[in-house]
């Protein structure tokens, strides 16, 4: 049965990974990473994580995809559906894209840290206590330098967001003192 | 022996098939009765009678709408995304069912000498699921809002987009209080966990936070922007008709039962403190249907909020009150 299943997610995860590449509606590729997302946390789920799989929705789906399509809808669709990404460097993202598999290649078959067997002594069905106890007190730096970073880019979001706001609020005060 | 195998592996999970069948016919009628009691209580807020010609007191009224929105034109715009036009209905009607699969309805029950579950899934992180999975519903008001490819329907879900991802902080961290109780996400345990006294005397905050936050996700009156009438013809569903209008309309039923059930879940003790005259999933299916009413009795009372009013709720006043409501609580805990 979880084989069955298995196949199922992983082909139709596959196939949607495809289809985000290969649709020329920016919007039908937002679509398609959100059905591959949605299957990959339904991996999660057979692979006894079900705590995984909910943040995957959580995040990806239902934050990340959300605000995603609400900046494609703001686009002009049709305009972007007709003009090329990337017209000229094909080739150059043809050789990252080969540089990245080999990594891949390289960091699955001779690197030990990113072994797929599964460490003994693991339990198979992690409680959210024990992950929760891990990430604060054996992987508490990593965890606070990483929300240090989050909190950075909003910062700078809020900072890039602001300046201009200022210069148009200027323009009105401008705009304003004319009329008067 | 490949057979037996089988047919071991269908009875294991008969009772889920079950369950999951019954769950699904449930939901979908029960549209009917709450369509009939909604009428009659606009009808009876407003000082009218409502629905009275079709059965007695108007009791058939949603059977005959039924046929009417059944039997009406399926229109499609002509400059529509076609395939996500008629995706869009089914993509809002998922969420809501699959929620069902982590809400439990009861104390395990001895059937025919089997223990079965009131529940389709016991999982320990329940509460997460149903707060991730309800958040996917507004998939369907982007797709059907973009694919309408009409002003109205576009800026219906453009507002319908920031409204939930406004609404959907507050709204989880307002459980975290609850969750700190129970010391489980599981929604079992944090039944369990008010058998003494429910948690709304002592989470009063994350009670008022969670309710307005949820009546901001449903979308429903005062918040009910992403269809204001008044400024948007219907919002994201202008340009459906017919079934896929009634397939949206499902779904927002859906959402509202979803929200009264979680109420009395997280708040209201779930099935807890029955009195004797009840068993303790009729009492509890009593507690969700006084909150449907509550939520009814609502969207005929309150004025819909400005925009930018909706926005000032949510990030000035539901967001620092729900971490005040963290702050708090923790403190007493420790």
């Amino acid at each position: 049965m979880e084989r069955e299943f298995f196949l199922l997610f992983s082909t139709v995860a596959t196939g949607s990974g495809f289809l985000v590449v290969l649709a020329k509606n920016p919007i039908h590729s937002a679509l398609a990473l959100v059905t591959c997302f949605v299957q990959i946390a339904a991996l999660f789920i057979l692979l006894g994580s079900p705590f995984l799989a909910v943040i995957q929705i959580f995040v990806y789906v239902g934050a990340i995809m959300v605000l995603f399509l609400f900046v494609i809808m703001m686009l002009d669709v049709r305009k972007e559906a007709r003009s090329r990404f990337l017209t000229k460097g094909a080739p150059l993202g043809f050789l990252v894209i080969l540089v990245l598999a080999a990594e891949m290649f390289f960091l699955l078959t001779r690197n030990a840290v990113f072994s797929t067997n599964i460490v003994d002594g693991v339990p198979t069905t992690p409680s959210i206590k024990e992950l929760g106890l891990t990430l604060f007190s054996e992987y508490l730096l990593p965890f606070e330098v990483a929300s240090v970073i989050l909190l950075v880019a909003l910062i700078g979001a809020v900072v890039l967001a602001k300046t201009e706001e200022d210069d148009t609020a200027t323009k009105d005060e401008l705009a304003g003192g004319v009329v008067k | 022996m490949g057979m037996s195998y089988g047919m071991e592996n269908f009875i294991a999970i008969l009772p889920l098939l079950v369950k999951m069948a019954v769950v699904v016919f449930v939901l979908l009628l029960l549209p009917l009765p709450l369509t009939w009691i909604e009428r009659k209580i606009a009808a009876h807020i407003q000082q009218r009678p409502g629905p009275m010609r079709v059965g007695w007191h108007g009791l058939l009224q949603p059977l005959a709408d039924a046929i009417k929105l059944l039997t009406k034109e399926d229109h499609i715009p002509t400059d529509a995304d076609r395939l996500l036009f008629r995706m869009a209905p089914v993509v809002a009607l998922v969420p809501p069912f699959v929620v069902f699969v982590a809400i439990p309805f009861g104390e395990p029950v001895r059937l025919f000498g089997v223990d079965i579950t009131l529940s389709m899934s016991n999982m320990n992180v329940g509460l997460l699921f149903i707060l991730a999975v309800s958040g996917i519903g507004v998939f369907g008001v982007i797709l059907a809002g973009w694919a309408s490819n009409s002003k109205y329907a576009v800026l219906g879900s453009l507002r319908s987009i920031a409204q939930m991802i406004s609404y959907e902080i507050p709204m989880g961290f307002s459980v975290i209080g609850v969750v700190m109780l129970a010391n489980s996400m599981n929604l079992s345990d944090i039944v369990a966990a008010q058998s003494g006294v429910w948690n709304i005397v002592y989470q009063p905050i994350g009670f008022f936070v969670f309710f307005v936050a949820g009546l901001a996700e449903a979308q429903r009156i005062p918040f009910d922007l992403p269809e204001a009438e008044g400024d948007l013809g219907a919002g994201y569903h202008t340009e459906y008709s017919g079934i896929r209008f009634s397939l949206f309309a499902l779904s927002e039923y859906l959402v509202v039962v979803i929200l009264a059930i979680l109420n009395v879940l997280l708040f209201f003790g779930g099935w807890q403190h029955s009195p004797f005259f009840l068993t303790p999933s009729l009492w509890f299916l009593l507690k969700i249907g006084f909150f449907i009413w509550v939520f009814m009795w609502f969207r005929f009372t309150f004025p819909r909020y400005r925009y930018d009013q909706l926005m000032t709720i949510g990030w000035k006043v539901l967001l620092p009150l729900s971490l005040l409501n963290i702050l708090v609580s923790g403190i007493f805990m420790f």
